[in-house]
Formats: C-alpha cells, structure tokens, sequence
C-alpha cells in the first residue's frame, strides 16, 4: 500500500514538474546545442578535437520576443528550416523586410517582402541559408539566442554583428 | 509578538500554495492550448461557405501538424507570411511535389497559372475564393507556419459538427 502511494506522489510530481517545465522553455528561455559549423566563429569555433555532446556549443534561446516579433539586423535566431520543417537552425538575421539585398555572382537585387527576414550563417563558406533557400517568413522564427552557457571559456553575451557594408542598403 | 509572527507566517504559506496552485494550472492551459486542443475564434469572408463572416467558434486540434498528418482538404491555423502576428484559416491544397493550378483573379479574368509546390511547402486557398488573400497571392508556405488544424465547430450550435 505504501509502496503505490509513493509511486502516484512520483508521477504527480514529475508530472507537474513536466508542465512547468515545458512552460517555461515555450515562454521564457530554453537551451539548445549548435550542430555544425555554420556559424564559426561565434559557435563551435574550429579547434583540433572533433565535435560531439561535449564539445558542441550550448546556448540560451530566449523566447521572450515571440510574443511581438520584434527582431532587428544582428540578431541571432533559431527557426525551422523552410525545407524542412523537423530542422532547426541558427543564423543571424542580416536583412528585415523593405531591405534590398544583393544576389551573389549575378546583378540583380532582391527586396525582402513585408513579414519576411534574410538569415546568413557568420560562416559563407559553410552555412545553408537564404543565400540557397531566400527571405524565411518571421513566423517560422521560434527564439533568439542570448548569450552562450558551454563551454565554460566561452560563457559570456552574444555580439550583434552589424552586416557587411555595402551588402544591404 | 510571536503570536502575530506566528500568524503572518501562516498567512504566507497560504497564500503561496495558492499562487503555486493558479501558476500549476496556468501551465496546464498553456500545454494543453498549445499542444493539444484549443477553442478558436474564427471570422472573415475568405472561408465562405464553410465558415461564417462574423465569426465561428471552432476546436482546433495541434497534435496532427506536429506528426505530420495535414494532407490537402484540411482547414488549418496558419500564421500570415505577411504579419507573424496574425493568425488565419484556409485550406490546404496541395502538398509539396505536387501541381497546383488556379485561377489567379476570379472575379477579373479567366487567366489561370500552374505552380509546381516546393520541398517542405504547402498551398493553401480560401474556400471564397473571391475574397481570399492566400497562396494565389503569397505563394506557397512552408510547412513550419502551420500551427493546427480545424476539428469541429462548437459555435453556433445550429452549425455544430465537424468541417
């Protein structure tokens, strides 16, 4: 009898525990592990040891700015990939609607329509972004990442890298 | 002295078990209207017949978009290409891979426009299509915008059953 009363307070709890904790990292900030080297050097900068869990850059997502859409050039956010829609990926946003941005290798120019942003990996060599797959709408957007909590030497808040110049105007 | 400290601190406990219990309960709405099952207020001409002008109450469901399992013919929650703040209903057409073609302006001309939909999009159409700003206009969505699906509609009751 004992035994099932201490089983029931064992879901209960973890039950509940869940619900606040799901909460929470929908509404406020969650933690999310960078794959990939899209991003070098501001995540996973390239070292000798080859990546894995413990090597991965772990960063907080704040999901604060879900509730406005409130995003501006530089900011680094993670959305579900257009192609995709299981992915996730981390890029930084380089372009906000009514933005023209240059094609590369050919001289047209692209306007970014009105709900939509321009995402670019800090890495061009590496990074699937909408240099391939063009303007992502805001919607797809599910954070904005903050500040990095792994590893250790690298803890500390995310630099807003302003785009190149002369790529935007 | 230690009586009335004794009370304050009493007064306290209570009021945080019951803040721990609304803040429990908040939680549980908030899985449950997010990943279960929410009623949803509906309005605007672009759904017409289907849906009323002035506004329907519907239960949307958002266990299937999460699986996988929207498939053309379904009435879903999107939320707008065009203002992330704003959700709207329409239905699916066509499915990544597959041909879509429609009538670019109805109530103008006749010209009507083929579109092969891209990986991981979808091509959504007001059932008015009149009076419907959707893919004709926007393009094809990616899947990733879809936040659920249309059930049933529990108001008014005269228009109860599933869509």
């Amino acid at each position: 009898m004992r035994s099932t009363s201490f089983l029931w307070n064992v879901c209960k709890s973890s039950f509940t525990f869940g619900l606040i904790g799901l909460t929470v990292s929908d509404r406020v900030a969650s933690v999310v592990r960078v794959r990939g080297l899209s991003m070098s050097p501001t995540f996973n900068p390239p070292n000798n040891t080859s990546l894995g869990l413990f090597t991965d850059d772990h960063v907080l997502v704040e999901k604060r700015c879900l509730t406005d859409y409130k995003f501006s050039h530089g900011d680094v956010v993670v959305f579900c990939s257009p192609r995709n829609y299981k992915e996730k990926q981390i890029k930084r946003i380089t372009g906000m609607p009514g933005d023209w941005i240059s094609v590369p290798f050919s001289y047209d120019a692209v306007r970014i329509p009105e709900g939509h942003c321009w995402v670019e990996g800090d890495n061009p060599t590496d990074s699937l972004d909408s240099r391939s797959f063009g303007p992502i709408p805001l919607g797809l957007i599910r954070g904005r990442v903050t500040h990095v909590l792994w590893p250790p030497q690298r803890v500390g808040k995310i630099d807003k890298k302003l785009p190149r110049s002369g790529l935007s105007f | 002295m230690k009586l009335l400290f004794g009370k304050w601190t009493a007064i306290a406990k209570e009021s945080i078990d019951r803040a721990a219990i609304v803040a429990k309960f908040l939680c549980l709405l908030h899985v449950t209207n997010t990943y279960i099952f929410s009623p949803t207020l509906v309005y605007g001409p672009s759904m017409l017949p289907t849906l009323n002008l002035t506004g329907d109450v519907v239960l949307s469901e958002y266990v299937s978009h999460r699986l996988g399992k929207v498939g053309p013919g379904d009435v879903v929650l999107i939320q707008s290409p065009e203002n992330p703040r704003k959700m709207i209903t329409k239905r699916v057409v066509a499915m990544e891979g597959e041909v879509v073609s429609f009538l670019v302006d109805p109530s103008r001309s006749d010209r009507s426009r083929t579109v092969v939909v891209p990986k991981g999009h979808v091509w959504i159409q007001g059932d008015n299509i009149y009076a419907s700003n959707d893919s004709r206009n926007f393009g094809p969505i990616p899947y990733g915008l879809i936040q659920g699906k249309v059930w049933c509609r529990v108001w008014p009751i005269d228009g109860f059953g599933s869509l």
